[in-house]
């Protein structure tokens, strides 16, 4: 059996993670079919997690002047505009007319992106201290008085989603309002979504209810409309934040296909240690060659740097 | 500020050959309003976050780790072979390297005070975890033998911590690309086969250029022997690093990180072919082609340093990788079902 926990469907990591009688996993199924790009999910987020202002500028990129996941932003509204044929068989959700004649028209589309609490999640397995940990939940939280800020789960996430605070120095990222979700309430973002694009709940129903979703789209003529993040196949051993898309991943910042980098560390550490034994190996060779010359030395002289 | 035009053949199998303007924009400081005609993203934007590691601290670390590691295996092989002067400048080069390596992991972190929580778990899913814990048994026993070595005392204590530095160092030269290579960032991950290979090889041309510039020229036989094995095996490993990267190994090759790998290889060649040469005869020669080969080994690890920080920040190339496998993927699956 080649099962482990570095990839792979996992159907319980916080049991996995040593958790007994772990409450069912919760997650995130936002749908950005119905997101109208109101950021009330930024807002709430930086409320109640009291997460501090990082920078203020008007970047030309439609209404985002957020820009992404970061340290001091844990919910992202991304705010696409493509320009589609008029009439065409793409997703019909006209938002703003072209005007005029053929000039097709313009679609606007908006999703909110937040941290994806990865089944197999690359952040956790790197981090050296234990300060990133699995809850109970199945989350992924940060304990901030444990970080100490070498930073290596930044490049190892795959989503680019959690930073280094450059004013503290240790990482941050969402919590899935870990706080909230222990009092028994939903997290601060969901609550806020005025149009449940932001949908909060037991990741199995959260998985059911988004197919019914994706499949009614289909029916109305969406045929652009795909689940993203909901497998437990896929690279990261499925999602618990995950998305309903109406284009593909890249568009809105999304890696198409991610792997969590930690699939390939067996491979990685047995690579390592034929590199160190060949280390070990050349500095021997190198000194048996060297002691070659000298025995041979009489017989062979003139032949040198025989490796 | 060109644009290959192989961009097209390269994205093939991935989305279409529109191209992200996430360089250019870095480059002359102009962001466009609207995103040039991409291959899609969202606005140029990368996908994944850079490490914020600064190349001083950490690629400095590669090389001093590199330096440290491999040189506890020369010491002990000029040790054994009754290559005393050699052995004992380079007990002290690592113990020296090692100490200056400690000091730039602490200071890279945010929190460097709380620098101790590295040892607070031992765990074999974080290379960094595996490093913590392997620098803190390497590091006292390469000072132990550095301190029996230059004082004369304890001689039998010399011995064994100079074996078990022997041990421990190739694995502390040859976790760093572990290090490196367990995470998103494209150029690193991608070679994650060949990179120990590459840092092994940098660190055996660091350790020998030390060894021929501060060892007796009549004991540094091993040391440029070694010098031309590691040259030789840096040159096949970087390239077989490039050849699996595919069209990411133009983080290798561009800006930088090229002009690093670059000089790195003539550096290195250059070195060992003096070494070999006339290392014995001319201690000119010999300190001339140590510092080369030492200088080439550090300008590999900034090199691949670079090459990492600029695949993870353009979006092409986190996403054509990813794509080429999905589709590829996509037809093996659709080829089963038919």
């Amino acid at each position: 059996m080649t099962h482990h926990l570095l990839s792979g469907p996992e159907h319980d990591p916080a049991r996995d993670a040593g958790h007994e009688n772990a409450p069912p996993r919760v997650g995130f199924f936002t749908d950005t079919s119905v997101c109208i790009g109101c950021k009330a999910c930024e807002v709430a987020c930086k409320e109640w997690n009291a997460i501090p202002e990082d920078g203020m500028a008007f970047t030309g990129m439609s209404y985002d002047n957020t820009q992404g996941l970061g340290a001091s932003t844990w919910r992202h509204v991304a705010f696409v505009e493509q320009s589609v044929p008029t009439g065409g068989g793409r997703t019909r959700l006209p938002l703003v007319s072209g005007g005029g004649t053929g000039g097709g028209e313009v679609r606007w589309l908006m999703s909110s992106d937040v941290c994806k609490h990865c089944t197999h999640a690359a952040c956790l397995d790197v981090c050296p201290t234990g300060s990133l940990f699995r809850t109970e939940f199945g989350t992924v939280v940060v304990q901030d008085d444990i970080c100490n800020g070498c930073g290596y789960c930044v490049p190892a996430c795959p989503y680019g989603v959690i930073e280094q605070r450059p004013s503290d120095g240790r990482a941050f990222k969402c919590t899935m309002c870990y706080d909230r979700l222990g009092a028994g309430l939903e997290p601060a973002c969901a609550k806020a979504c005025p149009t449940e694009s932001i949908q909060f709940g037991e990741l199995d129903e959260l998985r059911e209810r988004a197919a019914l979703r994706v499949d009614q789209l289909h029916k109305e003529g969406v045929t652009d409309a795909r689940l993203y993040g909901h497998d437990p196949q896929d690279g990261v051993g499925g999602d618990g934040a995950f998305f309903l898309l109406l284009d593909e991943p890249e568009v809105y910042g999304l890696p198409p296909a991610p792997v969590v980098t930690t699939r390939d560390l067996p491979v990685m550490w047995r690579h390592a240690a034929t590199a160190a034994l060949s280390l070990m190996g050349g500095f021997a060779l190198s000194f048996a060659l060297s002691a070659l010359p000298a025995r041979t030395g009489r017989t062979r002289t003139g032949r040198r740097g025989r490796a | 500020m060109k644009r290959r035009t192989d961009d097209v053949t390269a994205a093939a199998g991935g989305t279409s050959g529109r191209t992200p303007n996430a360089r250019r924009r870095g480059r002359n400081g102009e962001e466009p309003m609207v995103p040039r005609a991409t291959f899609d993203s969202y606005y140029g934007r990368p996908v994944i976050k850079a490490p914020g590691w600064s190349a001083r601290d950490i690629a400095g670390y590669f090389f001093l780790g590199g330096l440290a590691g491999a040189g506890s295996v020369l010491a002990a092989g000029a040790h054994l072979t009754g290559r005393t002067a050699t052995a004992t400048v380079m007990k002290l080069s690592s113990l020296a390297a090692i100490t200056l390596s400690a000091a730039a992991l602490v200071n890279d972190l945010g929190r460097p005070g709380r620098f101790a929580n590295m040892l607070r778990v031992v765990k074999p899913t974080s290379p960094m975890s595996v490093g913590s814990w392997l620098l803190s048994a390497y590091g006292p026993c390469a000072g132990a033998a550095a301190l029996c070595a230059a004082t004369g005392r304890l001689p039998r204590a010399g011995v064994a911590a100079t074996g078990a530095a022997a041990v421990l160092g190739p694995a502390v030269a040859a976790y760093t690309a572990v290090l490196a290579a367990d995470t998103a960032v494209p150029a690193w991950h991608g070679v994650h086969r060949e990179l120990p290979y590459v840092f092994v090889a940098s660190a055996t041309a660091a350790a020998s250029g030390m060894a021929l510039v501060l060892a007796p020229s009549c004991e540094s036989g091993p040391a440029r022997c070694a010098a031309v094995l590691a040259a030789a095996g840096e040159i096949s490993t970087m390239s077989a690093a490039e050849r699996r990267l595919g069209m990411v190994a133009e983080t290798y090759r561009e800006g930088r990180a090229g002009r690093l790998l670059r000089a790195a290889r003539v550096l290195t060649v250059a070195g060992a072919a003096g070494a070999a040469l006339y290392g014995r005869r001319s201690r000119t020669v010999a300190v001339g082609s140590g510092v080369m080969l030492l200088a080439g080994s550090a300008c590999t690890r900034f090199g691949v340093f670079a090459a990492g920080v600029a695949s993870a920040e353009d979006p092409a190339y986190t996403v054509r990788p990813q794509r080429a496998a999905k589709d590829r993927e996509g037809l093996r699956g659709a080829a089963g079902c038919a």
